[in-house]
């Protein structure tokens, strides 16, 4: 305690390579940023956890950051696997002794953080979209599926704050060697063996988290068309067609999703991996398209965090057209991205 | 291999519900949240349909669902569920909301596991969804696996292929639309589920009659569990404000609105 019997804070922030194992991954540095931000506006020191199987490899990208760096270093720690990442971190935490942890919102992290938290005494907030607070910490996150945003502070320290990305722009400075502290960690038996990345079984791959665009195709486009019959193979080739030529990410509702469950007419390259919404992901684009998708609450929250939002839709009344997207152009969106792939053939 | 697997599953609003949050003295609810017709967690409800699948392809397997939330809105989600899947029905009566502090949640849930008579720990499973679509925070599985001293856990899991040594290829989503292929020795572990691959079983009226002889007792000796704030405090909880003046084009031609799309996407 201080004078004032105010806690005073110490951050921590946690970070990861990504499989190359020597390289912060773009999350981590943004976390690193917010948390060089907190520090500087609560006078708390800062100190950086670096988890890698090179980790002096990978902490050359802090060299002008003025915090102690801490690291776990090894082969064991080229995986992401929750034994060997929580004992990583949790030694990582006991080495700092923070009162705050920061750590971005990544698979790998998302996997051990509260297991962490619960090793260290400590409390843990997830996607945690911004701080602020004057003197303290105030954090933002959403419930019930991006539905409810609150805003909450806690007594009880130590507490972690998992950053969703794009929350900071990412730490950048000249890479340079710098002094890192190594941190012994006493691992558990190990049980599990991380063999590799299996991409869904596609035409392509679809799924594009840094694409600047997000293109949703909803139920109608395999609902039966003007002519009394299903175009389930046009509209795929025409999906497809788009997403080859703009390099969008392919979202979809999830009641197309499920035809496939349903044994009704499917595009077969989706999944429900490409699923938003209530039941599905909560991507970040800068602009989203949707297509043949009725634009109701479930479905749209998946949309909160798409900056402009446009829809081609038949029912000028869908739920598009109710605040929720820009423009609204009432038209056959397979007329529409026939013509949108001629244009962005002729334009390459 | 049999297995014994736990499904933790809480039970939420009816997505197509709207929901008005209230600020109370302690922490937010919801308007109406009593009135509001309930649901089985969908990605929990995920994780009890692999579960089921898991104990029918392993023969004396058994499945047990926990479920934590007020006993009026478990017996009616139940209702349903009991229609779709056997099992045991493990129920925490507690307050409703996603906006209970999840360190006690999981407390109170890794106790009610703990007092399951007959569950062998060595060949326990823990499933559950990988966030709730309430709190949505992804940390409660994990805690109460940590309670468990479970320290095989996955999250986003997509899939689970058990081998006949009783290891098991475990599918767990990882950035860019990949899964992450994991082998695990074997139980335990604790397995937070996303969206799986089986479709929702039909309700099959027999199952339901089986289950709901059990789950009536089992809701009626529900241990009531007082939840505490953990030291969380709520500033706000608020609907987001942002209401877009729409612009509705009824007349222009496709091609046209093609000019307009591509322009507007080339547009930084």
């Amino acid at each position: 305690m201080d004078g004032s019997g105010v806690m005073p804070e110490s951050i921590l922030v946690l970070t990861h390579a990504d499989e190359t194992g020597s390289l912060l991954t773009k999350a981590s540095l943004e976390a690193v940023a917010g948390g060089k931000e907190l520090a500087a506006r609560l006078k708390a020191p800062l100190a950086i956890g670096v988890l890698a199987a090179d980790a002096v490899s990978a902490a050359r990208k802090l060299s002008s950051l003025n915090a102690r760096i801490l690291a776990v270093s090894g082969e064991a720690f080229a995986q992401a696997r929750y034994a060997s990442d929580a004992a990583a971190c949790e030694a990582l935490c006991k080495a700092a002794q923070p009162t705050v942890i920061l750590a971005p919102q990544s698979s790998r992290i998302a996997r051990v953080a509260a297991g962490v938290a619960q090793r260290i005494g400590g409390t843990v907030d997830t996607h945690i979209t911004s701080i602020g607070g004057k003197g303290g910490i105030e954090a933002s996150r959403w419930f019930y599926r991006q539905r409810i945003e609150a805003v909450i502070t806690r007594a009880t320290r130590p507490w972690l704050l998992i950053l969703e990305s794009g929350t900071h722009s990412a730490f950048e400075c000249e890479e340079a060697d710098i002094p890192v502290e190594p941190v012994a960690v006493e691992l558990p038996q190990i049980r599990t063996n991380v063999t590799g990345t299996r991409a869904p079984a596609q035409d392509a791959q679809t799924i594009r988290p840094d694409a600047k665009m997000l293109f949703v195709a909803g139920a109608g486009w395999t609902k039966k068309q003007p002519d009394g019959q299903i175009h389930a193979s046009e509209a795929g080739n025409l999906i497809l067609g788009f997403l080859r030529r703009s390099g969008a990410s392919l979202g979809s509702s999830k009641s197309l999703v499920d035809q496939g469950c349903d044994g009704q007419p499917v595009l077969p390259f989706l999944t429900h991996m490409n699923q938003v919404g209530q039941t599905g992901s909560t991507p970040r684009h800068s602009k989203g398209l949707a297509t043949c998708c009725h634009g109701e609450e479930p479905h749209v929250v998946g949309w909160r965090f798409i900056g402009e939002r446009r829809a081609i839709s038949l029912d000028p009344n869908c739920g598009w057209a109710h605040g929720k997207a820009d423009v609204v152009y009432v038209a056959d969106a397979f007329k529409v991205m026939a013509k949108m792939n001629e244009l962005l053939s002729s334009k390459s | 291999m049999p297995f014994h697997i736990v499904v933790c599953a809480g039970v939420v609003p009816d997505p197509l519900q709207t929901l008005q949050p209230v600020m109370g003295s302690a922490a937010p609810a919801l308007k109406n949240e009593m009135m509001l017709p309930a649901v089985l967690d969908p990605w929990a409800a995920s994780a009890l349909y692999e579960a089921a699948n898991l104990v029918a392809k392993n023969p004396g397997s058994k499945l047990w669902l926990v479920s934590m939330g007020p006993k009026a809105k478990l017996q009616q989600v139940m209702m349903t569920i009991a229609q779709k899947v056997s099992f045991e029905l493990v129920a925490v009566d507690s307050p409703m909301g996603g906006f209970a502090d999840a360190h006690d949640t999981a407390g109170a849930l890794a106790e009610a596991i703990g007092a399951i008579p007959d569950l062998d720990k060595t060949r326990l499973l823990l499933f559950g969804g990988w966030e709730s679509a309430s709190r949505g925070a992804g940390v409660t599985l994990q805690i109460i696996g940590e309670r468990l001293g479970i320290t095989d856990q996955f999250m986003g899991v997509d899939q689970i292929d058990v081998r006949e040594d009783g290891s098991f290829e475990v599918l767990e989503r990882v950035e860019g639309g990949k899964h992450q292929v994991n082998v695990c020795a074997g139980a335990p572990a604790v397995l937070g589920w996303a969206t799986g691959n089986l479709p929702e079983p039909r309700n099959n009226p027999q199952i339901g009659m089986a289950n709901m002889r059990m789950v009536m007792p089992t809701l009626q000796k529900a241990k009531p569990v007082a939840l505490t704030e953990g030291g969380l405090h709520y500033l706000s909880a608020t609907l987001p404000g942002q209401q877009r003046q729409t612009r509705i084009v009824k007349d222009m031609d496709a091609e046209a609105i093609a000019q307009e799309l591509a322009e507007w996407m080339g547009a930084e």
